[in-house]
């Protein structure tokens, strides 16, 4: 089934279209694809933007503007139950094809046999034009945990810059769990924690907020705790010496932490455990 | 230094999650400095057959012809670099072959690959890339996409028509622009990049990116620079951990010096001290 918008007024459903062309155009003259006949309706006033399964609202520089779920918009890429809202009327935009959450969703890559813009190859050997534009990715600032490592010089712990899942990305119109935008089902809802024991940062407890967190000092002994959806993990990282949990050395393998796990590291002790 | 000495490199693959078998192909030549990546497509074991091709025709190739030629040295027709020419030069052998498997035998028509190729010389990197499979490059903190993906979804991006952010919830994700094989003659984008050492490249299939952030994968490489093996098994299991909806295939090179080549006689004289 192709998307297809819902047209109603106060509740009462006026009419459905399927989006089965390219561009269909939304205004008050005859001519558009979706006629609404009202005078807070400009002549063209929206047009709905259709490739494969994906469909994207434009504004088409109208006198009252367009509406997408309450949020004044120009430009909207839309999402299953997205409600535009042109003056009292209202388009419900609905699709069947979810947001890859089944494999079926995961169609097997194919080919567009014809390029849609045919790119002018770029000259042998030349620089390229600039790395993909946004696709920059800086590490996240530096936690307050890198106290741990400064102060003393000897141990280091330090969350690197791993995207925490924040809730605002699961209330975007979207129900269902994007492919790694959110929190994996089943991931451990605690916030696991691991306190130092010994040395002069005894006391000192530093939260497995990020994916990955590196533990040690590089050069001499590092080991890394990840965050899995069925628990947290440590494996060694680098150094001859590995790491030690309840006093037995670990492998090249990964160990999975219990509850109360003592782990120790480059001389200091640290206790693993879940708050709250 | 010498290249194989100048670079850590370690590959893995991994069927992912759903996937049957593994449609993906990766090849590594440490002694002349390439990287090979390619992930198929196409019905029964096709997809194999295609990335295999392509990767075994780029790798054994480009190395053969390096035993006895320069990277640097200006190739015959054009007057571009050889490292170059021959990632061109290749990657279109690549096509012509697999085009012409995919044309004789019927249960083979049809099939094609993506292809991203790394070949390192003279402290540069020559990337050869057709399709949606990537080179980043982790430069200090910084990650950056080295490639430009041949999608529809980046020609979308390009134009302006959708965000970044909403390009992650694109159901469009999975069509190529251009992929090797499934024509007589294929464009490839060839570019050519400084290289630093401490740098970190990744190549991988889309099973990854398209499963782990960008913010994930930079988090890795960063923490785990000083152990390949263990980074590119934590972003397996991380595409793994989200669903491991594709193969995942990785190519870690970690330069660990610098690697000229030698030019004129003082530098072949230095070089010769060196040694």
């Amino acid at each position: 089934m192709a998307a297809k918008l819902i047209l109603s007024m106060d509740g009462g459903i006026i009419k459905e279209y399927p989006l089965n062309k390219e561009r269909i155009t939304i205004g008050r003259k005859a001519h558009n694809d979706i006629v609404i006949d009202n005078l807070a309706v400009s002549g063209e006033h929206a047009a709905v933007v259709t490739i494969l399964n994906d469909s994207f609202l434009d504004d088409l520089d109208s006198t009252n503007g367009v509406e997408v779920n309450g949020k004044p918009t120009k430009k909207h890429f839309l999402q299953n139950n997205d409600v535009i809202e042109i003056g009292k009327y209202k388009l419900k935009y609905i699709t069947d094809q979810i947001t890859q959450t089944t494999p079926e969703d995961f169609e097997r890559t194919m080919v567009l046999r014809a390029p849609i813009r045919k790119e002018v190859p770029a000259p042998a050997g030349s620089k390229p034009a600039e790395p993909q534009g946004g696709m920059k990715v800086q590490a996240g600032g530096r936690p307050a945990h890198d106290e741990l490592a400064d102060k003393t010089g000897q141990f280091e712990a330090r969350p690197s810059g791993m995207s925490g899942h924040t809730p605002s990305q699961t209330d975007h119109g979207l129900q269902a769990v994007s492919a790694s935008g959110a929190v994996p089902a089943g991931a451990p809802k605690q916030v696991a924690v691991v306190q130092v024991l010994t040395g002069p940062n005894a006391g000192k407890e530093l939260e497995l907020v990020k994916n990955l967190t590196t533990l040690g000092k590089p050069g001499l002994q590092v080991a890394v705790l990840t965050r899995r959806p069925h628990g947290y993990f440590i494996t060694h990282v680098e150094g001859e010496n590995f790491p030690l949990v309840n006093g037995r050395a670990l492998g090249n393998q990964a160990h999975q932490l219990n509850e109360h796990d003592v782990i120790e590291l480059a001389g200091i002790k640290m206790e693993f455990y879940f708050k709250g | 230094m010498k290249i194989a000495e100048a670079l850590e490199i370690f590959s893995q693959t991994d069927p992912g999650m759903v996937r049957s078998h593994n449609e993906d192909s990766v090849a590594c030549e440490p002694a002349c400095g390439l990287a090979v990546l390619a992930d198929g497509m196409g019905g029964y074991n096709a997809g194999e057959v295609a990335s295999g091709i392509a990767v075994s025709v780029v790798a054994t190739e480009v190395s053969h012809r390096l035993l006895n030629a320069s990277p640097v040295d200006i190739s015959e027709n054009g007057g571009e670099e050889l490292g170059v020419s021959l990632l061109r030069d290749n990657i279109q052998k690549a096509n012509a072959s697999i085009f012409h498997a995919a044309q004789s035998q019927p249960q083979y028509a049809g099939m094609g690959t993506t292809i991203v190729s790394a070949l390192f010389y003279d402290n540069r990197v020559a990337v050869g890339h057709v399709g949606d499979s990537r080179m980043y490059r982790l430069r200090g903190e910084l990650l950056e996409t080295i490639t430009h993906d041949h999608s529809l979804l980046q020609e979308q991006l390009d134009s302006g028509m959708i965000s970044l952010e909403d390009a992650r919830m694109s159901k469009n994700k999975n069509l190529v622009t251009r992929a090797v094989g499934i024509d007589a003659r294929v464009d490839s984008e060839i570019h050519v990049h400084d290289v630093l050492v401490g740098d970190i490249y990744l190549l991988c299939s889309d099973g990854l990116n398209d499963m782990v952030e960008d913010d994930d994968i930079q988090a890795t490489l960063f923490a785990l620079q000083n152990n390949l093996p263990l980074a590119a098994s934590q972003l397996i299991q991380m595409a793994n951990d989200n669903g491991g909806r594709d193969n995942i295939s990785v190519i870690l090179v970690k330069v660990k010096a610098k690697f000229a080549v030698p030019r004129g006689w003082m530098a072949k004289l230095f070089n010769w001290f060196e040694r």
